[in-house]
C-alpha cells in the first residue's frame, strides 16, 4: 500500500501502465452488471474473481494504489477470456483488450523456469507460426495414435506419470490427420449453382490437424449454399493462443502474414469454423491499429471475417438438411448446443447457429440452460487452470445431461475436445456425443 | 491494518478462509457503483449466519472497528464505500430463501439473496414481489433494504420498504432484535422495521427480511410514445396522472440516452426523436384495455409523434431492460457518469426537466435525464470525465443547484438511491436542522461509538444553500 510515497517504482507496474489502456480502465464505472455475467464469480462469488474486481485490481496497480503481487498475477491467469461480461456490458467496456494487455505485461515481465521457457519457446515460436511444422506435429501424432505407441503408453501405465487432466485430454484427442484440408481436396472450389460470392476458408492449424474433416465438409457446405471457395495455401496459425498467453507480438506478426495472404486471395468474406480463431481474427483490426503500415489492411481483414452459420444464415441459399438415410428411425432426434463463448461474445454470433440446427429434418432442437456460459476449455485454461475448469465443466455437464440430447453440438475445436472429455468424465458416453455443428449438418445435407 | 488478535478471533468465529486482508480483497472492496469514490478497508469478513454476525460485531465493538454491511456492491450513493476503513462484512453467503410461506403469502429470506433470483423464484410459485431496481440482476435483497431501493414499478407497487414487513437484525453491541412479522397490521410500539429500510447499514446489521408477496396482475401491455419535444414528453406524465391512471411503470428518457441505450442494446429506437416515454400498465385485461386507450389519447394531445405497442412480452421485456442499462450505457459518451435522482411531486416533472436543462446550460455541462417519470423519480446524469477536475467541479455546482430546485418543487435530494456519502452535505436542506437532531439521536441509541457504516448520512458540515432568487 504505498500510495504516494517516492520509491523506486516496480518494474511489472511500469509495464501494466505502459500497456493497459487507460481509458478503458476509467470507462468502468463499476456499475457490477457484468457480474452474473462472470463463470469465475458464479464459482466463487469472490468480487476479486469478478471483471469488475478485475478491472479495479489492474487500475489499483496503474494508481499505485496496490503493487502487483503474485496472487495479482494469479488472478489475471484465473479469468477464462470468455469475455461474456462484454455484450453485458452497457458501457462498452472492452475488457478482453484489458485483460490481453495485462497478462502481456505479466508475461513479458516474468522469468519462467527453464523448462516452461522452453515449452512456451517451442508451442510459441516454433511450432503453432508455422503450418507444416504442426503437420509434422499432427504426423507425429497420428504416428503415436495408430503405430502401437498409444497402447502401450495406456497399457505401460507410462500415462500415469502425467496429471490426471492431461491424461484426460490425451484420452479424447481424436486421430490426427497427417495431410490437411489442401492436400486432400485442393484449393479451389466451385459455387454450386449460381455464385453469391468468393470466400477465403481460414483452415486454422489445430482444426487441419485433428479436425480436418470439419474443413472438407465446411467447404461442402459453403459451395452446396452457392459460394466458390478459396483455401490459401500460405495462411497460418491466427494467433488466438499468442494473444490470450501474453504473447502479443508474436500474435501481431502471424496477423500480418495472414492478412497479406487474404489480402492477395482478393475475396468477398474469410470464412471460419472455430469461434476462437474468428473471434482474433475479427479483431486484427484493433491488434494492429497502432501499426500504420498495417492497419488499414487489417480493417479490410476484420471487415470481412464471419463465421460459417452467420455466412449460410445471412447470404447463402438455403440448404435441404433432410437427407433420408441420415437420421434413421420415427423419432425425431434431440440436439442442444454449447456456444462458442469467442463466436457468441466477440463476433455476437448466436442466434445463426440455432436456426440452422431448427433447419433440420428429423431433430428437435433444446435449448441447454447455461449454454452461454463457458465450458470451461477457454483455450488452454482446462490444462494451465485444471481445478476450476473441472469446476465449470461438471455445472456444464449437469444441464447437458438435463437436455435428454443424443448430440451435442459446438462451433470451436477447444470446446468440442472439453464437451467429449465431460461427456466421457460423467458417464453419458453412449448416450451423447459431441459434434461440431459443421460435422452435424453436413451428415444431414441432402446433396 | 487488521491488528493481529482481532484477526485470530474473527478466525477463530469464521475460520480463516472467510477472513480476508489480502491486497487484492481489500482493493476489490474499497468501492462500489458510486463514481470517484475509493477507500480500502482493512478486512473483509464473510459470514455464514446471524449467530456469527453476532460473534462478529461483539468483537469488533469491543476494539471499536468500524464496519460497513456489503450485498453486491451496486448502490449510488457511496453506501459501501469504507471512507473510515475498518471491516467489509459481505454478506453472500447468507442468500438462501428461508421460506415461502404461500397461506399467508410472505417469504423469508437472508440478506445475501439476489434479488432477481428472488423475484423469477416467486414467479414460479404464482406471487409476485415488486420492488425491481436497476441492478436487480446483480443486487441482494439486504443491499435493496438497506438502501429501500425503488425501480420501475415504483408508482403503482410502491418501493422496498412497502414489502418489508419483518426484520432480524444484529446491533452494533452483537444483540441481535426480531420486528414485525408474518403480520398485515402491527402497531406494538414504533415501526422498527420500516425504520431499518433506508437506514444505509448505519442502524443495524441485517440478518433475515420477511417479506410481502403479492399475486400477480393477470394481463399487461407495453407501449412506447415518442416525442419531438421533450416538454411534451414530460406533460404527458402530469396529465396521465390527472387523468387518474396509475400506470405500473412510466419511464422518460432524453435524446442522448435513446441513443447510448440502442447503441448498447440494438432495439431499433428512433435516434431522432426528443424524447421517448415507456408506458406499461397491468391488471385485468378489460381495465388494461381502457387505460392504454386513455393514455394513446393524452400521448396524441401532447404532440406523440408516434405511439406503438409492443408486439410480445419478449419486446416489452426487452425494451425495460434496455432502460435498466441507462445509466452505465451514458458511459458510452463520456468515462464518468454521475447520477442522482432528485424527486419532486408528480405534477411538477416538466417544470423540473426545464429546470435540469436550464442549469446544465448555465454551468456548461452535459446533462441526460431518464428516469422513473410517473413517480417524480428522475435521474439527471451528468457525463464528464473524473480526470477533468475543473468539469467536475462545475458537475457539483450544477447538482448543487438541481438538488435546490427539486427542493423549491417541493422535491427531495433523493428518491430511491440513498444519501450515503454523495448526499449527505445536503440531507439537512431537505430534513431541517430539528429534523437532523432528531436523526442524530436514533443514530447514538443504535449505535452509540458509531461503528456501523461511518462517514454516511451525516456530514461533517453541511453545504451551504445557495437559494436563487427567482424573478
Amino acid at each position: 500500500m504505498a500510495n504516494g510515497q517516492t520509491q523506486p517504482m516496480n518494474p511489472l507496474t511500469e509495464k501494466l501502465r505502459l500497456r493497459l489502456d487507460e481509458d478503458q480502465l476509467t470507462n468502468c464505472m463499476r456499475c457490477g452488471f457484468c457480474l452474473p455475467a462472470c463463470p469465475t464469480f458464479a464459482e466463487t462469488g469472490l468480487e476479486a474473481e469478478s471483471p469488475r474486481g478485475r478491472i479495479a485490481l489492474m487500475k489499483a496497480v496503474t494508481d499505485g494504489l496496490m503493487a502487483p503481487d503474485q496472487a495479482f498475477e494469479d488472478q489475471m491467469n484465473h479469468c477464462l477470456g470468455c469475455r461474456a461480461c462484454e455484450p453485458a456490458c452497457p458501457a462498452g467496456v472492452k475488457y478482453g483488450q484489458l485483460i490481453e494487455q495485462a497478462r502481456d505485461a505479466i508475461e513479458d515481465h516474468k522469468r519462467h523456469k527453464p523448462l516452461v521457457r522452453a515449452a512456451r519457446h517451442a508451442a510459441f515460436k516454433t511450432v503453432f507460426p508455422h503450418q507444416n511444422r504442426m503437420k509434422w506435429v499432427g504426423r507425429g501424432l497420428r504416428f503415436y495414435q495408430k503405430s502401437g505407441l498409444r497402447a502401450a503408453a495406456h497399457a505401460t501405465g507410462a500415462m500415469k506419470l502425467f496429471p490426471k487432466h492431461l491424461r484426460d485430454m490425451e484420452k479424447i484427442l481424436p486421430d490426427a490427420a497427417g495431410r490437411g484440408v489442401v492436400e486432400q481436396i485442393g484449393d479451389r472450389h466451385p459455387a454450386k449453382g449460381e455464385k453469391i460470392a468468393t470466400v477465403a476458408l481460414f483452415r486454422g492449424c489445430i482444426m487441419d490437424v485433428l479436425f480436418t474433416d470439419t474443413n472438407i465438409h465446411t467447404v461442402d457446405l459453403l459451395t452446396a449454399a452457392g459460394f466458390e471457395v478459396v483455401i490459401p495455401r500460405e495462411q497460418n496459425c491466427c494467433g488466438a493462443l499468442h494473444a490470450h498467453s501474453g504473447e502479443a507480438e508474436g500474435a501481431r506478426e502471424l496477423a500480418r502474414r495472414n492478412i497479406q495472404t487474404f489480402k492477395a486471395a482478393g475475396v468477398d468474406y474469410i470464412v471460419s469454423n472455430a469461434g476462437g480463431c474468428g473471434a482474433i481474427l475479427s479483431e486484427y483490426d484493433h491488434l494492429l491499429h497502432e501499426d500504420p503500415q498495417w492497419r488499414d489492411d487489417a480493417v479490410w481483414f476484420a471487415e470481412r471475417v464471419v463465421d460459417i452459420s452467420d455466412l449460410l444464415v445471412r447470404f447463402g441459399r438455403k440448404l435441404d438438411f433432410g437427407r433420408d438415410d441420415a437420421a434413421g428411425g420415427t423419432e425425431p432426434v434431440r440436439i442442444t448446443y454449447q456456444d462458442s463463448c469467442h463466436l457468441r461474445n466477440v463476433m455476437r454470433s448466436s442466434d445463426a447457429p440455432r436456426k440452422l440446427m431448427r433447419q433440420v429434418e428429423g431433430a428437435q432442437y433444446v435449448e441447454m440452460t447455461g449454454a452461454d456460459r463457458c465450458c470451461g476449455s477457454a483455450g488452454i485454461y482446462n490444462i494451465t487452470q485444471p481445478a476450476m475448469a473441472g469446476q465449470i465443466l461438471d455445472h456444464k455437464m449437469e444441464h447437458a445431461e438435463a437436455t435428454q440430447a443424443s448430440y451435442l453440438l459446438t462451433s470451436n475445436p477447444g470446446c468440442l475436445l472439453q464437451m467429449k472429455h465431460g461427456i466421457e468424465e460423467h458417464g453419458l458416453s453412449g448416450r451423447m456425443e459431441a459434434v461440431h455443428i459443421v460435422d452435424f449438418l453436413h451428415e444431414r445435407l441432402n446433396k | 491494518m487488521l491488528q493481529e488478535e482481532v484477526k485470530r478471533e474473527l478466525i477463530s468465529i469464521l475460520g480463516s478462509a472467510y477472513v480476508k486482508d489480502d491486497p487484492q480483497s481489500l482493493v476489490t472492496h474499497s468501492y462500489d457503483g458510486t463514481p470517484m469514490l475509493q477507500s480500502l478497508p482493512d478486512g473483509v469478513v464473510y459470514p455464514s449466519s446471524t449467530e456469527e454476525v453476532s460473534r462478529i460485531m461483539k468483537v469488533l465493538s469491543r476494539y471499536k472497528i468500524p464496519v460497513v454491511g456489503r450485498g453486491s456492491g451496486t448502490n449510488l450513493c457511496g453506501g459501501t464505500v469504507p471512507v473510515q476503513g475498518g471491516i467489509v462484512m459481505v454478506m453472500h453467503r447468507m442468500n438462501r430463501i428461508l421460506e415461502i410461506d404461500l397461506e399467508n403469502l410472505t417469504a423469508t429470506v437472508q440478506p445475501g439473496l439476489n434479488t432477481k433470483q428472488f423475484s423469477t423464484h416467486v414467479e414460479s410459485l404464482g406471487l409476485f414481489y415488486p420492488p425491481d431496481p436497476s441492478s436487480m440482476a446483480i443486487s441482494t435483497i439486504g443491499g435493496n433494504i438497506a438502501e429501500c431501493s425503488g425501480g420501475l414499478r415504483g408508482l403503482k407497487y410502491g418501493t422496498t420498504k412497502d414489502y418489508v414487513i419483518g426484520l432480524e437484525a444484529v446491533l452494533a453491541s452483537g444483540d441481535v432484535i426480531r420486528t414485525g412479522g408474518k403480520l398485515m397490521k402491527d402497531v406494538a410500539g414504533y415501526d422498527l422495521t420500516k425504520l431499518l429500510v433506508g437506514s444505509e447499514g448505519t442502524l443495524a446489521i441485517i440478518t433475515e427480511a420477511t417479506l410481502k408477496l403479492i399475486p400477480p396482475p393477470r394481463y399487461k401491455k407495453t407501449m412506447l410514445a415518442m416525442y419531438k419535444d421533450l416538454y411534451g414528453a414530460a406533460r404527458t406524465v402530469s396529465k396521465i396522472i390527472e387523468n387518474r391512471i396509475i400506470p405500473a411503470t412510466l419511464e422518460i428518457l432524453d435524446n442522448a440516452t435513446i441513443r447510448v441505450v440502442d447503441d448498447f442494446a440494438k432495439l431499433g429506437l428512433p435516434l431522432d426523436m426528443e424524447a421517448i416515454l415507456i408506458i406499461e400498465q397491468d391488471g385485468d385485461q378489460e381495465a388494461v384495455e381502457r387505460d392504454i386507450a386513455i393514455i394513446t389519447e393524452v400521448c396524441r394531445s401532447e404532440h406523440a409523434d408516434q405511439v406503438s405497442i409492443a408486439a410480445s412480452p419478449e419486446e416489452a421485456e426487452k425494451l425495460l431492460t434496455a432502460r435498466r442499462s441507462a445509466f452505465t450505457a451514458l458511459a458510452r459518451l463520456r468515462p464518468t457518469t454521475i447520477l442522482e435522482d432528485a424527486t419532486v411531486p408528480r405534477s411538477k416533472i416538466a417544470d423540473m426537466v426545464i429546470e435540469i436543462n436550464r442549469i446544465a446550460k448555465k454551468h456548461q455541462v452535459q446533462i441526460s435525464t431518464f428516469g422513473h417519470a410517473g413517480d417524480g423519480n428522475l435521474h439527471p446524469t451528468a457525463t464528464t470525465d473524473a480526470r477533468n477536475k475543473e468539469e467536475i467541479a462545475r458537475v457539483e455546482e450544477a447538482f448543487e443547484e438541481i438538488f435546490e430546485a427539486a427542493i423549491r418543487l417541493g422535491g427531495t435530494i433523493t428518491g430511491e438511491h440513498g444519501v450515503g456519502m454523495v448526499k449527505s452535505p445536503y440531507l439537512e436542506w431537505k430534513v431541517g436542522p430539528a429534523g437532523m437532531d432528531v436523526m442524530k439521536a436514533i443514530k447514538n441509541s443504535f449505535d452509540p461509538d458509531h461503528l456501523l457504516n461511518p462517514g454516511k448520512v451525516f456530514a461533517k458540515e453541511t453545504r451551504k444553500r445557495v437559494v436563487i432568487q427567482r424573478g
